[in-house]
């Protein structure tokens, strides 16, 4: 057992450097994105669905707004307080939130998220690829 | 290790109910944060949406008198729907199109035409047929036929880009996009989505418009060429135009079905 030294050397390495993304980024959490709403939004006061389901649902809203809008040809979305919107991405999410970039991105962004919605639903997409 | 066969049995049977355990945690879990978007919702039509059990479109031919009548109308069709300017051939895309009368009708049993069908172009665009190949060829139900008003759809979500619909339609109504058609989009209409590469289009008898209450564009546009309306009431415009003239469809003898009629 003459390579006692060495083998513990090799071990300090190994776990230095499978550690190395722990400690390199110890303290530098990315901070929750900040979305930043446009006149039109904030002037809406409410979205579709209240704040906090909006926020964790919008994609499920979506998949029901797709297929009945586009299969069952029904276009209007009346919401649990009664409100109509017309059921369309384009038109009626990013009609408000037109700034890409500063909402929709930074969300998608942070959780690491890249949905293709936005290949065809609006006109300057994915400026980054 | 030794162990006994008793002692296995023992740890089998135990795992075994902490896995049935925590199934049905899962599902408690699953039952209290069910994602439904809000229950109380409800979706309807538009109240001014234009409606009909089967849409058609009647092509007087009577009425062409230049290709710029039907250029208008290409134009009209492919500015509204981002349909992209391709300048090869084989890369092209087109909802409506114009062609001469051989060419739409070569199964017509007769090699003289009147001078009028000769020198002019047809418009010619997707037949919305009655029963239509189409639909049936595609694996994924990209392509369907709404039951309603028997107009051919495309769900561009869900093609899957394998063309089988395209050598199933005997008209070649349907075009693939071979590039991202993005680029050679000369104005964005913002109001319609775009295309990906890989994806399946044709005309979709502005299914948009007629949610809103309006014809579809190159009707509008058509100097009074094209009608469009409900073949199965007798009361609609097209139902009065086919009651009082000759028309034919494209190569009826597939059994297709088409809803384009053109009086001749
Ligand atoms: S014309 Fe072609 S694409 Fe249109 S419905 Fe008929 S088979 Fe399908
Ligand atoms: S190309 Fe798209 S629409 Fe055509 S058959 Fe395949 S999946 Fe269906
Ligand atoms: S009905 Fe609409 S989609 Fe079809 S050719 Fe005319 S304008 Fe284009």
């Amino acid at each position: 057992m003459n390579d006692k030294g060495k083998i513990v050397t090799g071990l300090v390495i190994f776990a230095a450097l499978v550690s190395f993304p722990f400690w390199y980024n110890l303290g530098k959490a990315a901070p929750p994105p900040e979305v930043v709403l446009t006149d039109k939004a904030k002037a809406a006061k409410e979205c579709v669905l209240p704040k906090d389901e909006i926020r964790t649902e919008h994609m499920q809203l979506l998949d029901v707004w797709r297929d009945t809008q586009v299969r069952d040809g029904q276009t209007v979305y009346i919401n649990a307080k009664g409100k109509s919107y017309i059921m369309s991405l384009s038109n009626t999410c990013l009609d408000c939130h037109s700034n890409y970039k500063d909402f929709c991105d930074r969300c998608h962004v942070y959780a690491s998220v890249d949905p293709y919605c936005f290949d065809c639903h609006i006109d300057n997409p994915k400026e980054t690829k | 290790m030794e162990r006994s066969r008793r002692e296995f049995l023992k740890i089998a049977g135990a795992s075994a109910a902490i896995g049935l355990g925590a199934g049905q945690v899962m599902e408690a879990v699953a039952a209290a944060t069910n994602h439904q978007a809000a229950p109380e919702a409800q979706v309807a039509h538009q109240p001014e949406a234009l409606k009909a059990t089967r849409w058609g479109m009647v092509v007087d031919t009577r009425k062409i008198e230049s290709a710029e009548q039907i250029e208008k109308m290409v134009e009209a069709c492919h500015k509204e729907h981002n349909v992209p300017m391709l300048e090869e051939e084989r890369h092209r895309i087109k909802w409506i199109w114009e062609t001469h009368f051989h060419n739409a009708f070569p199964s017509q049993a007769t090699d003289r035409v009147s001078e009028h069908l000769e020198h002019i172009l047809l418009p010619v665009m997707c037949n919305h047929c009655e029963n239509p190949p189409c639909v049936r060829a595609c694996p994924t139900k990209a392509t369907f036929k709404r039951e309603s008003d028997g107009i051919v759809m495309m769900d561009f979500h869900r093609c899957i880009g394998c063309r089988f619909c395209m050598a199933a339609c005997p008209y070649g109504s349907r075009s693939f996009n071979f590039r991202d058609p993005k680029p050679f989009i000369p104005e964005i209409n913002k109001a319609y989505p775009t295309r990906m590469k890989g994806v399946v289009e044709k005309c979709n008898f502005c299914v948009e418009r007629l949610a809103v209450g309006k014809l579809p564009a190159c009707v509008e546009v058509s100097d009074g060429i094209l009608t469009f309306g409900d073949l199965n009431d007798p009361e609609s415009e097209v139902s009065k135009l086919l009651k009082e003239n000759y028309a034919i469809r494209r190569k009826t003898n597939l059994g297709t079905g088409p809803s384009v009629y053109y009086i001749v």
